[in-house]
């Protein structure tokens, strides 16, 4: 009921006019739903207790005066002092009794958050600086792979995520669906998402974690239950041989530059572990942690120099020549 | 000040019989200081070291100030190149780094070197020499952090810098290391000032000022000094261990062979949070103050505020997992927290609520300072309320290092603290330099603050709602943060164009602002009692207290202790809770031993965040210079 209540931040919508993909009012997870509601309901009380206050200021304003000041003007009696004890006492527990009902509401709205922590997580999140690799877990060998920055969830059904570190701390957010989480060198920890609306969700590493925290992005797809599992297939599967001629040359151009040094394209020779896994790079709708949207232009551009787009990450800039850059851009976008 | 020579002077001339002109001069000889560089460099008057305390303060305001404006150009819109990844995250570790450590705290340590003395009715400060020690360590650390910046070694880990990103394996060359020796040098200055502090407060008192009676902005400092004293240690061990893993190759932080990365943030925390009311509270003295004497009264609730100083202070201690929601901690021990930092809202709305009584009862007459406590009203009681929804679990997930906490702790900090510090600068101003500041020049500074503040700050809160992560040099077109932020910047250069009035009105009202006189105000408290500026000495004579607003209960004149030497540098030592005389004790003369003390410390800690070596024989340095500081010196014994 009371996130149907005017809303709050609503202007903000005005001010920006942009689609808030990333924003904890645009809620689409229970999580994110059930702390939206607390945040309304904070706000409320808390904002016509920062009115009252003004009020009171407003009033002590109207009844300034402007004399000279003399140190014969200031008065010492104590007239009125019980009345004001009453007041001042009256007030502070009116503050006691709102601490404590706001207290109680956080309780129970925290209670599903810690609920679930023992269960066992789905999905591996492993966050590198500065991108995030995604291991979906599965009965067999055959049914686990390896993707990045970009999550697929199927509608409806909760996903527990555990959440590491290969390097230093970052957090996971994507406030639409939930609050954050951090992923911490030697820690265990894991989160929750549950969407109840299809859609694509915007998140980011909310921990500083160096030069390039600010284009450490990635992006969760909910996708309806069978377009989840269509999706799951896809991914399970080695990356298809290329049947065009650019495409065979630019697989070739892969493996024996040092891009299969840092980079895993499973059913190829290519299998380093530094980088994202590209077996599927092609389906993903963005590149570099959600820096620059997927196309043959803009790949290109990456891999001829990565950090003209994104300074200090850890990818080298490879030597190639043009028509190796096209055959190997061409061969990534077509990893579907 | 010449010497006196009209009468011969006895060994030991007492302040009894002598004509009141003879008195003052010969009190400010004994108490003055030699001309010229050398006597500048030697004093130990709380009142020149106060005075250099504030005026470095606010000139790292100034540079942290304008740093800050470069990250709001930055952040005017999305994917621009105003300045790089590298210098923005050192600019955004060196802001928050100076802002705390080298602005806010010390600039609130500054006004109590000056004002705690003359509000209790003292000559000096206690262990005037460990002043001055503090003063050079202070400037030591502050040009340390900065002159590194401009050498582009530069902290760029944030000014909380955790591990592992600012441990061996990450943290590039010496750009860490800056930052935790940094602390080292603003800790032990901190440390040291808050001693005198203490001990000032609770044994130099003029007599008769009971512990009730005691100014509520010298509670504020005395409670400060408190935390600071339990708080400061904690950040020490973290930035020392922090080197040690850097330098030595432990492994305090190294979760592969058994240290742990959040112990780092419970170490920093356990100072960190604290630290937030080191300054807060500061800022409540300072409130206390202008509240009583713009609105003609005491301060209603005198002990119910003190009270609640002290339960700030305390409860202060119990919040800092607050800070670590996002980490995973398990249920309990992060509600117990969530409970602690709820609880704190209760002593603070106390306070609030006396304040509120004291001006409706009172008879307030707006002047800036007055000004300013209204500002601190309107957005610091905005940052106490976004300061309850952080202390739950769940809004703060969402909004824990986002734009809606930049926004909650700026509305804390500088509603809290900055904007009582420049009404307590326009209330002092008279006080410390026996000129007034401009009026209009000072209502064109409010209001050019209060809204240039607001306009700065406010988007902030909506920008993390929207998503807007902390600590970003840039963000992306379609995430819809851009006009918040460009409005944000706007607020912010209107801001600044306050402060540039601020530091103009000071400038000009030094030289030319009308002359003050010892009272302008008709203030009730003693350091009113002093000239304005105050002689070397403060006060010809010690004043006997028997209210907390001393000039308004004896408005024709002061009762006044006598029998004290005019001819050595003396002070009266009362007892704690009820301020009786008890002996009197020598006070220090100038020395350039702190001087040489603080190079030689100086030097050491530079030193030892490249060499182990260094703490070794940069010790012995020390120590030799101590030698000197404590060499023995006939020095008359303390007398009843």
């Amino acid at each position: 009921m009371i996130r149907r209540l005017p809303y709050v931040f609503a202007f903000a919508g005005v001010l920006s006019g942009c689609r808030h993909w990333q924003s904890a009012a645009n809620d689409a997870g229970a999580e994110a739903e059930r702390i939206w509601s607390l945040t309304l309901t904070f706000t409320i009380v808390l904002g016509l207790i920062w009115l009252a206050v003004m009020v009171a200021v407003a009033i002590i304003i109207r009844h300034r005066r402007r004399p000279p000041f003399s140190l014969h003007d200031a008065r010492l009696d104590g007239a009125g002092h019980r009345r004001n004890s009453w007041i001042v006492g009256s007030l502070l527990a009116a503050t006691v009794a709102t601490v404590a009902i706001l207290t109680v509401l956080s309780f129970m709205a925290q209670r599903p958050l810690f609920a679930g922590r023992a269960q066992t997580a789905g999905i591996r999140l492993i966050g590198h600086q500065w991108w995030w690799e995604v291991r979906y877990d599965g009965a067999t060998p055959s049914e686990m792979f390896t993707t990045a920055n970009e999550i697929h969830i199927p509608v409806g059904t909760p996903i527990r995520l555990s959440l590491e570190s290969a390097d230093v701390i970052h957090s996971f957010w994507v406030p639409s669906l939930a609050g954050k989480q951090d992923l911490i060198p030697g820690h265990n920890n894991s989160i929750e998402l549950l969407a109840q609306r299809p859609g694509v969700y915007r998140g980011q590493c909310a921990e500083f974690c160096g030069l390039q925290h600010a284009h450490m992005g990635l992006l969760i797809v909910a996708d309806a239950p069978d377009a989840f599992e269509k999706w799951q297939g896809a991914q399970r599967a080695a990356a298809s041989q290329p049947q065009e001629n650019d495409r065979a040359k630019g697989a070739q151009v892969f493996v024996s530059k040092p891009c299969a040094l840092c980079h895993t394209i499973r059913g190829t020779p290519a299998g380093g572990k530094f980088g994202p896994d590209l077996t599927h790079v092609g389906t993903r709708a963005y590149i570099g942690a959600d820096v620059l949207p997927l196309t043959p232009g803009s790949l290109a551009a990456w891999i001829a120099d990565p950090h003209g787009v994104k300074p200090g990450v850890k990818m080298p800039p490879v030597h190639l020549g043009a028509d190796e850059l096209n055959a190997v851009t061409a061969y990534l976008i077509g990893l579907k | 000040m010449p010497p006196a020579t009209v009468m011969p002077r006895p060994a030991d001339q007492r302040d009894t019989g002598l004509e009141d002109a003879e008195l003052r001069e010969r009190l400010a000889y004994t108490w003055g200081r030699r001309p010229g560089i050398i006597g500048w460099l030697m004093t130990v008057d709380h009142k020149e070291i106060g005075r250099r305390y504030i005026v470095t303060a606010f000139a790292f305001l100034a540079l942290g100030g304008l740093v800050a404006a470069i990250m709001r150009l930055q952040l005017a819109r999305p994917e621009q190149h105003v300045v790089g990844p590298d210098l923005y995250n050192q600019i955004f570790t060196v802001h928050g780094s100076n802002m705390m450590f080298l602005f806010a705290v010390p600039v609130m340590q500054a006004f109590s070197i000056y004002l705690v003395p003359l509000m209790v009715g003292t000559r000096n400060i206690a262990f005037a020499r460990v002043g001055a020690f503090s003063y050079w360590i202070y400037l030591a650390g502050g040009v340390f952090l900065w002159v590194s910046f401009i050498l582009d070694i530069g902290p760029d880990v944030g000014w909380f810098a955790y591990v592992p990103l600012s441990g061996p394996q990450y943290g590039i060359g010496k750009r860490p290391d800056v930052w935790a020796q940094m602390i080292t040098f603003t800790e032990v200055a901190a440390m040291a000032t808050a001693v005198q502090t203490i001990v000032t407060v609770f044994k130099h008192r003029a007599p008769g000022m009971k512990l009730t009676e005691i100014p509520l902005f010298v509670w504020a400092m005395l409670v400060t000094a408190f935390m600071v004293i339990f708080a400061m240690p904690a950040v020490m061990v973290a930035s020392t261990s922090l080197i040690l893993d850097r330098l030595v190759g432990t492994h305090f932080f190294n979760p592969s062979e058994g240290g742990s990365a959040l112990l780092f943030q419970h170490l920093f925390w356990f100072f960190g949070h604290p630290e937030v009311y080191i300054i807060f509270i500061p800022g409540t003295g300072m409130v206390s103050a202008i509240i009583e004497t713009f609105s003609r009264r005491p301060v209603f609730g005198h002990v119910a505020v003190i009270i609640s100083l002290v339960a700030t202070g305390m409860l202060g201690f119990g919040l800092w997992v607050h800070h670590m929601f996002a980490t995973g901690l398990p249920e309990l021990g992060a509600s117990f927290f969530t409970i602690m930092s709820m609880t704190i809202a209760i002593p603070s709305g106390l306070q609030i609520f006396c304040w509120l009584v004291t001006l409706f009862t009172g008879t307030p007459v707006i002047r800036t300072p007055l000004l300013f406590v209204f500002g601190f009203f309107f957005i610091f009681v905005l940052g106490g309320m976004t300061g309850v929804m952080v202390a739950s679990i769940p809004i703060d997930l969402q909004v824990h290092d986002t734009y809606f906490v930049v926004a909650h702790f700026h509305y804390v900090l500088i509603g809290g603290a900055v904007f009582p510090l420049i009404g307590a600068t326009y209330y002092w101003f008279p006080k410390i330099t026996g000129r007034m500041m401009s009026e209009r020049l000072g209502t064109w500074n409010f209001w050019l603050a209060f809204i240039g503040f607001n306009v700065a700050f406010f988007p902030m809160h909506i920008l993390g709602i929207l998503g807007m992560p902390r600590r970003v040099y840039t963000y992306q077109t379609d995430v819809g943060w851009d006009r918040l932020n460009l409005l944000s910047s706007i607020g912010a250069f209107i801001l600044a164009a306050s402060f540039a009035l601020f530091f103009l009105n000071m400038l000009r009202s030094a030289r030319v602002g009308p002359l003050a006189g010892p009272n302008p105000w008709g203030a009730g408290t003693l350091e009113w009692l002093a000239d304005s500026p105050p002689g070397p000495h403060n006060f010809d004579h010690i004043p006997v207290v028997t209210h907390a607003t001393p000039l308004w209960a004896e408005r024709e004149s002061l009762p006044i202790a006598t029998g004290i030497s005019v001819n050595r540098r003396e002070i009266l030592i009362t007892t704690l809770a009820e301020a009786r005389p008890e002996i009197r004790e020598a006070s220090p003369d100038s020395s350039i031993w702190p001087l040489l003390a603080a190079i030689a410390t100086t030097i050491a800690f530079i030193a030892s965040i490249f060499s182990p070596w260094a703490a070794v024989w940069g010790s012995a340095l020390i120590g030799l210079t101590l030698i000197g500081w404590f060499w023995p010196k006939s020095m008359r014994e303390d007398e009843e």
